[in-house]
């Protein structure tokens, strides 16, 4: 009852402090928001924040539905976005497999440079983690010599064949000059319980992924993959520190499906902007070692999607797209 | 232990107080509504109601959306058993049972079982979370693969006793089952597969709502139908006092299953990823093969209402567990909750029993007292479900007709899966006139890809030895389990094979 009381008092109130608003495209049923990774993972956890943040700010006259659909790597969801063609109530947050995964899976018939780019939340950053419990493992140099004894026994998790994170196992095997076994998991939160269960001897999980296990000592990162050390990570050494050329980062960007009306674009890309700007977003930036300086949108975000596409193209075939897929 | 109950005191109080006391009830009241109708489940409900909750406290937040969640699990009941169609995907098992129960003019009573059942379900799961919390989220991650694996074998162990006594039309059922969860993409590689005809739909695979709305819904009408000729006549039934105090009195006749399904429930609920659904069909299996009439099962045997309605009850407590202790959300619903916490500036995690005891005692405490304002609500809204078979047939058939479309086409929002369904439908009823038990089919959809996922990373990280599998004390002991759970219906069936033999001798 009062419920149905709250929401007509604030749809009055938004009826009459908006009139100006009401001329502009909005949402006229809930937006399918959709994730292309599993549940608590990073992408899922920064699409859940900003839905939340979404409703709680009233920034939406519909409601925004968060949806899972990690299957094939992000193809399942790369799939829905394409066929969504012309929709204007969809979008997706979108990972670094938004390049890869339709680059090694060429019969997929997906084009992501046709997509809507509406805005780019962050640039999200790799840690390499290992278990409290490997006493043994204590900087990058024991971990190598760790991986290389143990072989093909040495267990990686990841989020799935052709996901960034296998990207990054599979150059740091070309650099070290080692092989492994990757396992994949529905999510980078699978990956994070599986490694503090000592099902797995390693990943290169998100901060967010692991920051509740590390906090609570259960895990400990070895090295960044970044420029420079984060704030969140300060004794952390970067790979580059130790004179390993590898530097790579994850993409947050928020994309629609090709052909969405001009106008929608528009609303989307300012609500974004809006939630970029938020205070709440960017403590959650620093919180969790993302970099949000930048709010790139339309052309600039097709062009640098543009430029991922190629970057990642010459990285896959550099390493060999076996080495991402294990086949 | 003592920390533990002055915790939980303050947990009670906190939950009586009056606005957490209201949402409790609000709660319940909305999950009831989404868990009953098709196509609305607990997911849904929570994504919509979300936003109500940033107008109120966090733990207040929290409470509501976990009654809700609780609602919806004895709302899915309700479709189940008056309309035949699962109003939620964690009710399917409740049909097999629940609608024979309803054309036998015993509407009531299934309701009834299915409201106690539950209710003794959330309890004894909510007292083991209490007491066992970190422990079980420590066991929890002892679960790697072959544990999750071996752990899906054991379900498939309890289809078997599903089928009835024709094993190889149930292996058909189950192989048919496995072949849909199949289609869509490889779920290690990420390749397309099953394409059928080239079409890009089949991509995104056959959802088990589509074919269990299909089969129960469509199929069961179709069934209906034919073997009526049209001349159905609903069995309506008057509540009277008299009736409600005869039905309390057979609660000994689910009890057992209920105790089962409660604490099978709960464990199969604390795993991530599995949540309710599987947890109630491996328990309406397991109570079919330890009933000593398996036989009337799936023909209205009110055990098979109380084992799975027990067992979603305790497993959606159950799936707390993770989302709280690890932050994995153990089904959709709780990744759903899990997203609330993360803007009421909560971080779920181990730390955060000790971070935030306000906040996750005070949802302990409202799950006890959201349980008993369930289950209240339930009974006294009885008389109100089974109005609805008061319905003349004629009226009846077209509303769930419109009501299986709907519940499709509201899940997936696609035209394409509303076919499927349809078409899922007619095979179901062709497939219940040749005999071949259905069930068994719809739980494989469930399972398989579970199953096969956890059995592919398990060979990939033994890279090859199938002897991972037995080497693991967990998931030694669920395969040994799972074995003595397949060859039970044979030794039982050789046994009275044999006692027949004697006797006609």
């Amino acid at each position: 009852m009062s419920i149905m009381k709250t929401l007509t008092v604030s749809a009055l109130a938004l009826a009459v402090s908006a009139p100006a608003a009401l001329a502009e495209w909005q949402p006229r049923k809930p937006v399918e928001f959709i994730i292309m990774a599993g549940t608590g993972g990073g992408a899922d956890q920064i699409a859940r924040l900003l839905q939340g943040l979404i409703e709680k700010k009233n920034l939406s006259p519909r409601p925004f539905i968060p949806i899972n659909k990690p299957g094939g790597s992000g193809a399942e969801a790369l799939r829905y976005l394409q066929d969504k063609a012309g929709d204007d109530h969809t979008v997706m947050m979108t990972l670094n497999s938004f390049y890869t995964t339709p680059i090694i899976q060429e019969d997929l018939g997906v084009d992501v440079t046709q997509f809507t780019p509406i805005g780019l939340m962050a640039m999200d950053t790799f840690l390499l983690w290992v278990n409290t419990d490997r006493d043994d493992i204590n900087d990058l140099d024991s971990y190598v010599a760790a991986v290389k004894g143990a072989g093909l026994d040495w267990k990686v998790g990841g989020t799935g064949s052709g996901q960034e994170d296998s990207v990054l196992t599979a150059m740091m095997e070309a650099a070290f000059d080692y092989e492994v076994t990757y396992i994949p998991f529905p999510g980078g939160g699978t990956v994070a319980k599986n490694l503090i269960g000592n099902q797995i001897d390693s990943t290169v999980n998100n901060p967010s992924e692991q920051m509740e296990f590390y906090r609570a000592g259960n895990s400990k990162p070895l090295v960044q993959f970044t420029g420079e050390r984060m704030e969140a990570f300060p004794d952390t050494p970067t790979a580059k520190e130790l004179g390993v050329d590898i530097e790579y980062y994850m993409q947050r960007s928020v994309n629609g499906p090709p052909g969405m009306s001009e106008e929608a674009v528009v609303w989307y890309t300012n609500l974004f902007q809006e939630l970029f700007n938020s205070q709440e977003w960017q403590d959650f930036c620093t919180s969790d070692g993302l970099t949000c300086d930048n709010f790139l949108n339309g052309a600039d975000l097709g062009e640098f999607h543009a430029t991922q596409v190629v970057a990642h193209k010459n990285l896959i075939e550099q390493v060999g797209a076996e080495a991402i897929t294990g086949e | 232990m003592e920390t533990i109950l002055v915790s939980l005191a303050g947990g009670l109080l906190q939950a009586f107080e009056p606005l957490n006391l209201f949402m409790i009830f609000a709660g319940c009241l909305a999950g009831l509504f989404v868990g009953c109708m098709p196509g609305l489940g607990s997911v849904n409900g929570v994504a919509i109601l979300l936003p109500v909750t940033f107008l109120v406290p966090p733990t207040a937040a929290i409470i509501f959306l976990a009654a809700l969640y609780y609602g919806a699990m004895y709302g899915g009941a309700i479709s189940s058993i008056t309309l035949g169609i699962p109003g939620a995907s964690t009710a399917v098992a409740t049909v097999f049972d629940g609608r024979p129960m309803a054309q036998q003019g015993k509407a009531d009573k299934a309701l009834m079982a299915a409201a106690i059942a539950s209710f003794i379900g959330g309890t004894v799961s909510i007292i083991l979370f209490t007491l066992f919390a970190p422990p079980l989220a420590a066991f929890a991650l002892k679960f790697g693969p072959q544990e999750e694996f071996a752990l899906m074998l054991l379900a498939f162990a309890t289809f078997i006793g599903l089928g009835g006594d024709d094993i190889p039309k149930t292996i058909f059922s189950i192989l048919l089952g496995l072949v849909m969860a199949a289609i869509g993409f490889d779920i290690i590689s990420g390749q397309p597969r099953m394409i059928f005809f080239d079409m890009v739909e089949f991509q995104r695979g056959i959802g088990f709502l589509v074919l269990a709305i299909g089969i129960y819904g469509i199929g069961e009408m179709l069934w209906t139908l034919e073997s009526t000729k049209g001349k159905v006549q609903m069995h309506s039934v008057n509540i009277t006092w008299a009736r409600m105090k005869e039905n309390f009195g057979q609660i000994k006749d689910y009890i057992n299953s209920t105790w089962v399904g409660s604490v099978l429930g709960f464990f199969v609920g604390t795993l991530p990823a599995a949540g309710a659904t599987p947890a109630s069909l491996m328990s309406y299996g397991l109570s079919k093969t330890f009933s000593k009439d398996p036989d009337s099962f799936g023909k209205g045997n009110v055990a098979g209402v109380a084992a799975p309605e027990a067992a979603n009850n305790a497993a959606s407590t159950g799936s707390m567990l993770p989302m709280i202790t690890l932050g994995i959300p153990g089904s959709p619903t709780t990744a759903i909750l899990l997203g609330g916490m993360i803007i009421w500036g909560l971080r779920p995690g181990p730390l955060l029993f000790t971070e935030s005891p306000d906040f996750v005692w005070g949802l302990i405490g409202s799950m006890y007292i959201a349980n008993v304002a369930t289950v209240l609500l339930n009974l006294a809204l009885i008389p109100v479900f089974i109005r609805v078979l008061a319905m003349p047939f004629t009226l009846l058939t077209p509303i769930i007709f419109m009501l299986c479309v709907l519940g499709v086409f509201a899940t997936t929002d696609r035209m394409f899966d509303t076919w499927i369904m349809l078409i899922l439908g007619v095979g179901g009823y062709l497939l219940r006139k040749l005999n071949y038990p259905v069930a068994p089919a719809v739980l494989a959809i469930v399972l398989g890809p579970l199953a096969e996922r956890s059995l592919r990373q398990s060979l990939i990280s033994s890279q090859g030895d199938v002897t991972t599998f037995i080497t693991r004390p967990i998931s030694l002991t669920c395969v040994i389990l799972a074995l003595l759970l397949i060859s039970y219906p044979l030794i039982q069936k050789f046994i009275r094979a044999r006692k027949a033999n004697e006797t006609a001798a």
